[in-house]
């Protein structure tokens, strides 16, 4: 007997919405950090070959696999990984891509209201900063960085109203759903944040030297900054004779200067570092492979759920690859040539080095945006930029959950909205109310947010490469295709993309969890995120991880008592 | 910026500008791409996936 299925409206909406799901804050933020400190075309040649060897390939996978799931009628991890590999240890391992986005929304909503609440300050003129400091106190109280319980303000310098607000917009979007709400949205949140993104880049590309007083602060070196593949370090001595770096520069007066310093002074020294210098460094490809997962969203559980509401003969090759690809644009066409070069051109290279995503997005350029001339309105814009990214990846973040709750416990729409948003809700507020130093939200965003999307895509690669086996995954992905994927690629999805994965995996957490230097070999001490739960044990990190079991053990009950996922073989006869 | 800076940037964003201008060609000129998509209609929050549709 068949039954009423959800489904995209058009191709072009079912590919701005998974694109819509790749492209947040890391494109616009994270990425021109991590290619900046790694040195830019280094950086560039290792992201470009992480894309090729991991990016793609676990794309492809979870959008064949996905589609392949839902022609049974499932629209979950579990149950998609359930009727794959008809194995039941499966179902509770696909349980891991519903966690991770649902976890994820619990703060990444948190943030998206950040980025309202900047946009409309911006708006009303209330972001005339004078410093940085001046940006972070404002980020500081805005969030409630300062104690436990002060980020829930209403008023228009707090995040409360704002928090509110975003919340409301997903679950009615989510609502309405796959075609009316998602897709809807995507097609017109899309096509407007490029537009805005140029706009934008036109501004920053063309502010030349703001500041005659320091000459060296302009775009070219801003650029520079970003993309140049050899990078010049001034290193001083310190009290143990140890070499330690001082500072990069770009302009050439700072590098003849710096020459200059070094042929006087002993414990000054100029070094070049290469590109294969560089490349040479373990901490370079684990940034770069890093960025991609995270970037193109693969290994989230969503790209599965998506493309779950595909027909057998619908596109998923050209689609995967336009969406892919549409990310990549907006990271690093746009992401690329805007937020660097537009906060070195005011702060000069000095003032950005060693900024994270929070504190370039959140302190730098707020105060970047507050100097320059018609700042007002291209701090709104970029704000909402970051608004508009960010609402179409939350919402791809609700979906695998509503699917999943429909799923397991046989309920409609309205009710898993309603029960979704009372489990994201009380997350939410565990985030919010637990804002001192973020700390519940690095938790989580640690051990869900990178930790999880490892094993996550590890395992799907694993199940499209092994258990449904490489020939007929391709047999499966070339179901009315567009394009062929090219015959290299299952070589790259069977060997070289789960090898890559777990080498990457091990160097992650040698290095993130164990506190080994990857480029001394030299063991540290061992990462915050460890030493809160067992060393030094913080209350509020233990109960963040708390917080993510308990939601894990609730999923496991739902799969363990749902009669589908006992059973895949009979959904699917029903479904057909 | 340097030279190879300038040569980095205009790959890497040539290169991603290059891919998304022809997947955009590709979705718009292959026929059938850019019709409405296989599958049902969407129905109402209401409808969708009630417990009795199932079996």
């Amino acid at each position: 007997m068949s039954k009423h299925t959800e489904t995209w409206s058009t191709r072009l909406g079912v590919i701005l919405a998974v694109a819509g799901s790749a492209v947040g804050l890391g494109n616009f933020l994270r990425f021109p950090g991590q290619a900046a400190q790694f040195g830019g075309g280094a950086f560039m040649l290792a992201y470009f070959i992480a894309f090729l060897l991991i990016g793609l390939p676990i794309c492809w996978a979870e959008w064949t696999m996905g589609r392949h799931g839902g022609q049974a009628g499932f629209n979950s991890s579990p149950g998609i990984f359930n009727y794959i590999t008809r194995n039941r240890a499966f179902k509770y391992l696909g349980l891991i891509g519903v966690l991770i986005p649902v976890i994820i929304y619990m703060y990444y909503v948190y943030i998206e209201a950040w980025c309202l609440g900047y946009a409309v300050n911006f708006l009303f003129g209330n972001m005339d900063f004078s410093s940085v400091d001046d940006a972070g106190s404002f980020w500081g109280r805005f969030i409630g960085i300062e104690a436990n319980g002060t980020a829930l303000g209403f008023g228009m310098g707090q995040v409360g109203v704002y928090l509110l607000l975003v919340f409301l917009l997903n679950f009615i979007l989510i609502y309405r759903g796959i075609a009316k709400g998602i897709e809807l949205f995507c097609k017109y949140a899309m096509p407007t944040l490029v537009l805005i993104a140029l706009v934008i880049l036109v501004r920053v590309l063309t502010l030349g030297t703001p500041d005659t007083a320091h000459p060296e602060r302009n775009v070219n070196n801003g650029l520079g900054f970003m993309w140049n593949p050899t990078k010049t370090i001034v290193e001083t001595k310190d009290a143990d004779g140890n070499w330690v770096k001082e500072a990069e520069i770009i302009s050439g007066d700072k590098i003849e200067q710096a020459k200059l310093r070094s042929a006087t002074d002993p414990n000054v020294r100029l070094t070049r570092r290469t590109v294969l210098s560089q490349l040479a460094d373990p901490n370079l490809w684990l940034a770069a492979a890093g960025q991609i997962f995270f970037s193109l969203s693969v290994g989230f559980g969503v790209i599965i759920t998506y493309s779950s509401y595909l027909s057998k003969k619908d596109d998923v090759v050209l689609s995967g690859l336009a969406a892919t690809s549409a990310n990549e644009f907006c990271e690093v066409a746009l992401g690329g040539l805007i937020t660097l070069p537009a906060a070195v051109t005011f702060l000069g290279v000095a003032g950005v080095a060693g900024m994270g995503t929070f504190g370039l997005g959140f302190n730098v350029l707020p105060m970047v945006f507050a100097n320059m001339a018609f700042g007002q309105l291209f701090g709104f814009l970029f704000f909402f930029l970051l608004f508009l990214a960010a609402v179409t990846s939350s919402l791809s973040m609700l979906q695998p959950g509503i699917a999943f709750l429909e799923e397991s416990l046989r309920i409609n729409r309205k009710q898993s909205v309603a029960l979704l948003g009372l489990i994201t809700a009380i997350g939410c507020g565990f985030v919010v109310y637990f804002s001192k130093d973020v700390k519940a939200l690095d938790t989580m965003d640690f051990w869900v947010g990178t930790f999880l999307i490892f094993i996550l895509s590890t395992l799907q690669i694993i199940i499209f490469g092994w258990v449904l086996g490489i020939d007929k995954g391709f047999q499966l992905a070339h179901q009315g295709a567009a394009i062929r994927i090219p015959g290299i690629f299952k070589f790259i999805m069977k060997y070289v993309s789960p090898i890559f994965l777990i080498i990457i995996f091990v160097l992650w957490c040698s290095s993130n969890l164990f506190g080994l230097n990857l480029a001394t070999l030299q063991s540290g001490s061992v990462s915050g995120y460890v030493s809160d739960l067992f060393i030094q044990p913080n209350i509020v990190a233990w109960l963040s991880v708390g917080l993510i079991l308990l939601v894990a053990t609730l999923f496991a009950l739902f799969i363990a008592l749902s009669p589908d996922f006992k059973n895949p073989s009979e959904k699917e006869a029903n479904h057909d | 910026m340097t030279n190879s800076g300038w040569f980095i940037m205009a790959v890497s964003v040539g290169s991603v500008s290059i891919l998304l201008i022809w997947c955009i060609y590709k979705v718009l000129t292959t026929p059938g791409e850019t019709e409405k998509m296989h599958g049902f209609e969407q129905t109402t929050p209401d409808t969708v996936n009630e417990p009795e549709d199932r079996h």
